[in-house]
């Protein structure tokens, strides 16, 4: 059988390395709630898998990882699936366009080079943002503690609502929250992100939960729940697309997986545990490094010289594993001295 | 330039995204069931204590 060759063709080095990195990966993604799965496409291209194998398994990588999520998610109420199902049309055309993008650039022998830079300059802006913000004392990215609030609680921002008011092309729909805007408006976001998602292999959702709240005005946690809904969908989509060509491995994405989910618990346990604002701006340090790790190597690859490239695959995977273990170190820290407190307490 | 595709039925392939799919959900089942069962114990053994898992 051809999908079991492909996981018995990996050579065992590889599958535990495949499998720790999937550990750290889960990590962070369970504890940030976003960004450890743009690490892997990046690394599959630094090990010199061809560029739709990379994307092709990074997204069907994504695609089991959002399926786990979403079942989590879905326990705890903060699915909107009208709003998912909207969204489903617009990325399925977007990654389709993205997916089309890849293909065609391969076929001019570019494909690796535009990717690379593309996530320099998508990890190298998203890692400057979530700095800046940390440092500010802004936190960004997820607020775990939002999950606990009640949806009317949440107040809708400015320009959401501005756009709510402006965009009233019908039809107009009614979403959770009691939140009325058009569905251009979401296909128009739903678009934009799929592209991205076709394009880099990605499930989007650093940029399309932030456009959800900020676009379309829904919920923190409702964003976060049905984003990952939708990815299940257009991770699974984009997933087959690429499979078709030849372009998901088994090998890669088994055993990934198999880490990540166990990582991921591991990572959302943390949350409950250490404050995420403090570990934040290693994350933007991490994506800084990664855009840096990718730059190098396309660099070493460019002039042919596999130091470099060997180089920049230790600083992507090297960044991820430190920050993991920073968000591991803390926890048991921070479980430590809470229970020498009890202790004292008791007694 | 390469055309907009749509996409056409390839059993391997869905079985291929199928066993991803199962993966995932036996993973989800079976990593929550771990939790539930070495969870405490192993909360025990790093903090050294015994109730404070959450």
């Amino acid at each position: 059988m051809n999908m079991l060759g492909s996981i018995l063709g990996t050579s065992p080095e590889l599958l535990a390395l495949f499998v720790v990195f999937g550990l750290v990966v889960g990590v962070l993604f369970g504890f940030f709630g976003m960004g450890g799965s743009f690490l892997v496409t990046p690394a599959l291209l630094m090990l010199d898998y061809p560029a739709t194998v990379a994307v092709g398994s990074g997204m069907a990588f994504v695609f089991g990882t959002a399926v786990i999520a979403t079942l989590k998610h879905h326990d705890l109420g903060q699915v909107d699936y009208k709003l998912g199902v909207i969204m489903i049309t617009g990325t399925t055309i977007g990654i389709e366009a993205g997916r089309a993008s890849v293909y065609y650039l391969e076929s001019l022998g570019l494909a690796g080079g535009v990717i690379s830079v593309a996530y320099v300059v998508l990890l190298g802006g998203v890692g400057a943002m979530v700095t800046r913000d940390a440092l500010r004392g802004d936190g960004g990215g997820i607020d775990h503690e939002s999950a606990d609030k009640a949806l009317s609680e949440y107040e809708i921002p400015a320009i959401a609502r501005t756009i709510q008011q402006t965009v009233r092309i019908p039809p107009m729909v009614t979403l959770r929250g009691d939140i009325r805007v058009s569905a251009w408006v979401i296909t128009a976001v739903a678009f934009t992100t799929g592209l991205l998602s076709g394009f880099l292999g990605v499930g989007g959702g650093f940029i399309r939960m932030p456009a959800m709240i900020y676009a379309i005005g829904v919920p923190v946690p409702v964003a976060v729940g049905t984003d990952l809904f939708e990815i299940v969908f257009s991770g699974g989509l984009g997933s087959y697309l690429y499979g078709q060509g030849g372009g998901v491995d088994l090998g890669i994405v088994a055993p990934l997986l198999f880490g990540s989910a166990l990582g991921a618990r591991i990572g959302s346990a943390a949350t409950a545990v250490v404050d995420a604002d403090g570990i934040k701006v290693y994350f933007g340090g991490m994506l800084l490094v990664g855009a840096t790790a990718v730059g190098v190597g396309e660099i070493g690859s460019y002039l042919g010289n596999p130091t470099l490239e060997l180089v920049g695959l230790v600083l992507v995977i090297g960044a991820a594993v430190v920050v993991a273990l920073a968000i591991l170190y803390t926890t048991v820290s921070s479980l430590r001295v809470r229970h020498r407190r009890q202790s004292s307490l008791a007694d | 330039m390469a055309g907009l595709a749509l996409p056409s039925w390839d059993p391997e392939t869905a079985l291929l995204i199928g066993v991803i799919l199962l993966e995932a959900i036996v993973l989800y089942v079976g990593y929550g069931g771990l939790e539930r069962l070495v969870g405490p114990r192993l909360m025990k053994l790093l903090v050294g204590g015994d109730e404070h898992a959450r």
